[in-house]
């Protein structure tokens, strides 16, 4: 291998990794948060909020991945753009970039995903502890808060961190719709070059380094939360 | 689509002109309409998703034997299987084998003499990445499951001088399969969603072709959701079907019980 390839694929590969990273802490931070709300709605006595969390899960777990973002992509893409006001508008050129609507649909799929993750955490906790919390007079926001959420998170964690690698993986869908991350940038290399199997082995390299890294973030947190139950 | 099919068979015998099916005229069946190219994707879909299935469980039963061997090299192989497939996008092991895959292939079969020239289709190709993926996948549901059987059962076999093979398929396998059930069930539904990234080789199963139809019609939207609607009946019907074969296998367990 010379050493203008390596260089060439280095910086391609440099470059995807911001976008990768970027999409990567914007859909993680909004989709593990959004699934707490849809988590509590599914479990809800109330079947207003029971029922729409429920469908939601349901279609975002039952549909491909790639299904949602060319859905996102072409098909509200496609209706934006009929609509005059906002085709002419300032705003267009933000509503026309392929990397809001990656990041919607991936928020919103690890949003379901988690939020099943959370269920189970929920449901698995003792009766009792809801019992002990309304004996105290905590208000139900309160026991929430702080009673039933901390320990569901202490029960969700090892899923949540493999949801989490999942979202990586899923953010290199997103170079189906042009966007330039690390397997978008790999794509264009191996294209430009004809050289498949560095430019993939390269990218895939760039994706074991990333998993590591979250399973490792994840076992530190799963450390820090767990310390007080070791003796 | 099953409705647009009988609308066409009504339609035609009177000799009357096609029956306007209005915003669902792009599901016509014929030239028309995209509805039979939509149902021969869903069945390349289905089809592609179970030989990828079933590749996928032979690897991981090797995988799952490989794991609980007594040979170091084959345990470090298995290990390395499992942990790069899960650490790797789909996308990125899926375009590697299907690229390399039609080429190497060729290149073993007409070297061995086998054929003067063999072209391995995208079918196979497809099959082929989807089945190295879902093997790791189903090489972890396998070793959990056998681990999952209790220790007294092989001791028992041991007991009563079964061989290891006897234990093997007589004690471990039977008991084995029924923990891994759930476990399977869930991978078929990952399969089956999985298998929509082999449109992008351009592999005209069911979202291949919904993009085409889409581009062709200016109608993205109408296309993606009607194949959205597909994947989730698949989805939803599939796990019901695995429900009642869970509940079938597991019958004496609740009996008992």
């Amino acid at each position: 291998m010379d050493s203008g390839f390596i260089a060439l694929l280095a910086e391609k590969l440099v470059e995807g990794l911001k976008t990768t990273l970027l999409l990567m802490a914007i859909c993680g931070v909004f989709g593990n948060l959004l699934a707490v709300p849809i988590a509590f709605a599914r479990i809800s006595p109330r079947s207003s909020l029971r029922k729409p969390a429920y469908i939601f899960i349901l279609v975002l777990r039952g549909t491909p991945v790639l299904v949602q973002l060319y859905l996102f992509y072409y098909g509200l893409g496609e209706i934006l753009s009929r609509t005059p006001s906002l085709r002419h508008s300032m705003l267009w050129p933000y509503l026309r970039s392929a990397f809001g609507y990656a990041a919607l649909a991936l928020t919103l799929n690890t949003a379901a995903y988690c939020a099943e993750i959370w269920r189970g955490a929920l449901e698995g906790l003792p009766k009792g502890q809801v019992e002990a919390a309304k004996s105290l007079g905590l208000k139900p926001w309160q026991f929430r808060l702080l009673v039933i959420l901390p320990q569901a998170f202490r029960n969700a964690l090892p899923a949540l961190s493999g949801q989490n690698v999942l979202l990586l993986k899923a953010t290199s869908l997103a170079s189906t719709i042009t966007i330039f991350e690390v397997m978008g940038a790999a794509n264009l290399v191996r294209s430009q070059t004809f050289r498949v199997y560095e430019s993939l082995f390269g990218a895939a390299l760039v994706y074991v380094a990333l998993t590591v890294a979250i399973t490792f973030m994840f076992s530190l947190v799963e450390r820090w939360v767990n310390k007080p139950y070791r003796h | 689509m099953a409705t647009c099919r009988l609308d066409r068979h009504v339609a035609l015998p009177n000799g009357s002109p096609q029956m306007d099916l209005g915003w669902l005229s792009g599901l016509a069946y014929g030239d028309t309409g995209w509805g039979d190219e939509l149902l021969r994707g869903a069945l390349l879909t289905l089809s592609i998703s179970g030989c990828s299935y079933l590749l996928g469980l032979i690897l991981g039963l090797i995988g799952a034997a490989a794991k609980s061997s007594r040979s170091r090299f084959a345990r470090t192989l298995a290990w390395f299987y499992t942990t790069i497939v899960r650490a790797v996008p789909e996308l990125l092991l899926i375009l590697l084998i299907y690229y390399t895959s039609t080429s190497a292939l060729r290149q073993v079969i007409v070297g061995l003499g086998i054929a003067q020239d063999f072209e391995v289709n995208g079918f196979v190709a497809a099959c082929l990445s989807l089945g190295f993926v879902q093997g790791a996948y189903s090489t972890e549901v396998f070793r959990g499951a056998i681990s999952a059987v209790a220790r007294g059962q092989r001791e028992a076999a041991a007991a009563l001088g079964l061989s290891r093979r006897h234990t093997w398929w007589l004690v471990i396998f039977p008991q084995m399969l029924q923990r891994a059930l759930p476990g399977l069930g869930n991978l078929w539904l990952v399969v089956l969603k999985e298998s929509a990234l082999i449109s992008v080789v351009g592999f005209s199963e069911l979202l291949f072709t919904a993009k085409m139809a889409g581009g062709a019609s200016h109608n993205y939207l109408f296309f993606f959701l009607t194949v959205a609607i597909a994947y989730l009946v698949l989805s939803v019907a599939s796990a019901r079907i695995f429900e009642v074969i869970e509940r079938h296998i597991g019958r004496h367990e609740r009996a008992q019980g």
